[in-house]
């Protein structure tokens, strides 16, 4: 017998009594004002947000941060903001990027209890990005901020293969004598752009 | 990293509380992040719903192991990935180099996965020419001192930042002295970020396998899962039977409570969602039993497979924060260690369940309801009835019950300790039949025994 129907087996033998699958009906809590909670939240987390009336805003807010003025290898997917120095869709192999400075980059939606950023492959051809650049800047307009992950999983699908994940703030590590460090192998820092 | 011989866990504890400073170090270290765990678990009115929830969600998923074992299978073929199954670590490990082989690969990055732990991974793809470098920080550092990690979610938080720098200094050429963290983590991160750029292979582990979709989920805080896998083509990713969960939905219980219970945040900084492999790529997952079916078969201790590795249990844990991790002399330490390692081996790992205090606290915290104190009682049991117990224990609770049964021995004996222990020499009364001595002194003796005092009080009444 394979070791698959030897597992199989061996856990249908011991399968205990039938419990049921639990309705996820909450409630949930939810927050008077989503966009402030999602902002201080990355805030204590080590990201900051910054709210912008339009797109066509985000440039006059880069030209503040030093990690975006001094970068050298810049990458903008988000049409009207931001430049960028390579074409991302010309490149063949995720490892050219490794020295990509900042990345200002698409995100879907918000969750305001734990200021994640919901992000996915679809438009973005290597994933890498999200995880090598020094510097991570993501846009989501302002009122794709949801409240909960209840909320967030209404929203997310996977009917293809792909990628999708939650980003909350910058990379951290918490492993030398439990002090915090914010850059621990991906971005340094991490800024959204609210936007609207 | 060397096969240690185990020893008994109050023998490693005494070793780990010789060095006093270092031990209340180490304990307040734990319970720092226990306090984190507190202050944001008070944030959510509806935390105990999502226990709650988290409970069912699991008892659930055991009851049908089977089905979603093929459910997850079927949907994450369909996507692309190989499925492989293992009933042993010996297995996992061989279908593990397999696939590298076939890649005719050198150069693996590895992300934390405490199943790859228990598997010894590591030390038998080292046998086999093939260098792996874990790229958690706290992973590295005990891989670098050649030791396992002392606790699942903090692998390194036995270790003094002094310690740390010396370690670097030898491997990375760190200044010789340096002890800040951040100077430390940026020499770390220059060197692993080399290290991913020139992988072969990534392999992960699993915190969620989502039947429904054939996709599965990893949480870190440092990125080096996604690095690992985003980088080299293949991605390997090994699992427990235990990690499947029916619906996409159901993790918007179980990741709210994750990075809550165990360190904290609010939610791990990144919690991606695997579908298969990317675009030209391969993705390899193991499925592994390891005992894990014969745990689900026994009614006392199938809920220690709900356990989702946050490692609160241990945060909270008197005895875990005062012993250390390495006590254990297991991949998973504390109080869900000791009671995994006894299901699998439990003439070996026989002292674990008494490395306890009965507080109740891991159960406390436990976001997916484990009845954890009430499952080490259980094994204490079992291992008496095992025969397991060391023969002083074995002695004394068979005279203990026979002194109990029998009215005029219990009497004399308690006339005995009245009587004699405060007029015997110490030597007599403080020794190595004594363990509850050791750190202790015993109580005064009565004067009187209750009984006495009950038949004095009881003559007083009737001549009133």
């Amino acid at each position: 017998m394979s070791s698959r129907d030897t597992i199989l087996k061996s856990v249908r033998q011991h399968l205990p009594q039938s419990a049921p699958l639990p309705v996820l009906d909450g409630p949930w809590i939810t927050y008077p004002d989503p966009v402030a909670q999602f902002c201080s939240v990355l805030e204590m987390i080590g990201g900051k947000a910054i709210r912008v009336p339009d797109v066509a805003a985000i440039d006059t807010e880069l030209e503040r941060l030093p990690v975006y003025t001094t970068a050298n290898k810049t990458l903008s997917l988000i049409p009207g903001a931001g430049r960028s120095s390579l074409d991302l869709d010309a490149v063949p192999d995720p490892h050219e990027l490794e020295d990509i400075d900042f990345a200002l980059l698409p995100g879907e939606f918000a969750v305001a209890e734990n200021a994640a950023i919901w992000v996915t492959d679809k438009t973005l051809k290597h994933r890498v990005v999200y995880f090598l650049c020094q510097h991570l800047a993501l846009m989501v307009p302002v009122d794709q901020v949801l409240n909960n992950l209840a909320e967030a999983y209404q929203r997310i699908r996977f009917d293809r293969p792909g990628f999708g994940g939650f980003i909350a703030g910058p990379s951290k590590t918490a492993d030398i004598e439990q002090s915090l460090v914010i850059g621990a192998h991906g971005p340094k820092s991490m800024t959204v752009f609210l936007v609207g | 990293m060397t096969d240690t011989i185990v020893r008994d866990h109050p023998d490693n504890a005494a070793d780990f509380v010789a060095n006093d400073a270092r031990a209340h170090w180490h304990d307040q270290s734990l319970w720092f992040v226990r306090s984190k765990r507190d202050k944001m678990a008070a944030t959510l009115p509806e935390w105990e719903q999502l226990r709650q929830k988290a409970s069912e969600i699991k008892l659930h998923t055991m009851s049908r192991l089977g089905d979603y074992l093929e459910e997850f299978e079927r949907n994450a073929i369909k996507l692309g990935a190989k499925v492989y199954w293992a009933r042993t670590p010996a297995e996992h490990n061989e279908i593990v180099l397999g696939i590298i082989q076939q890649h005719q690969a050198k150069k693996v990055v590895k992300s934390k996965s405490m199943l790859t732990e228990e598997c010894h991974l590591n030390p038998y793809l080292e046998r086999h020419g093939i260098a792996v470098t874990d790229t958690d920080l706290g992973e590295w550092i005990v891989q670098l001192r050649d030791e396992p990690p002392s606790h699942i979610v903090m692998p390194a938080i036995h270790i003094k930042k002094e310690e740390i720098g010396e370690l670097f200094h030898e491997h990375l050429g760190t200044e010789k002295g340096a002890t800040d963290p951040p100077y430390l983590v940026t020499a770390a991160r220059k060197k692993l970020r080399e290290q991913f750029l020139g992988a072969d292979i990534g392999i992960t582990g699993v915190n969620f396998a989502i039947a429904e979709t054939g996709g599965f989920v990893v949480c870190t805080n440092e990125g080096n899962a996604d690095l690992g896998v985003s980088l080299p083509k293949v991605h390997i990713a090994c699992m427990g039977i235990e990690k499947l969960i029916p619906r996409l939905a159901d993790l918007s219980i179980f990741l709210r409570l994750l990075g809550r219970s165990a360190t904290g945040q609010p939610i791990t900084t990144y919690s991606s969602h695997f579908h298969g492999p990317m675009a030209g790529g391969e993705m390899h997952i193991v499925l592994v039993d390891n005992g894990r079916s014969d745990i689900l078969g026994s009614p006392e201790f199938r809920r220690s497979l709900n356990c989702i590795r946050c490692g609160a249990c241990m945060n909270t844990c008197p005895v875990y924060r005062r012993s250390g991790g390495h006590s254990y002399q297991t991949t998973v330490p504390g109080p869900i260690g000791s009671i995994l390692a006894p299901s699998r081996d439990a003439a070996t790992y026989s002292t674990l369940p008494f490395a306890c205090s009965l507080c109740g606290s891991c159960s406390d915290v436990c976001p997916v309801k484990i009845d954890l104190h009430t499952q080490l009682l259980t094994w204490r049991k079992e291992i008496a009835v095992r025969k397991l117990l060391p023969w002083t224990k074995r002695m004394g609770m068979a005279l203990a019950g026979r002194v109990l049964g029998t009215p005029w021995l219990y009497r004399t004996a308690g006339w005995l300790g009245r009587k004699m222990l405060p007029i015997l020499p110490r030597f007599l009364v403080y020794n190595g039949l004594n363990p509850w001595g050791k750190q202790r002194e015993l109580p005064p003796m009565p004067r009187q025994s209750f009984r006495e005092l009950y038949a004095k009080q009881r003559k007083r009444t009737l001549n009133d």
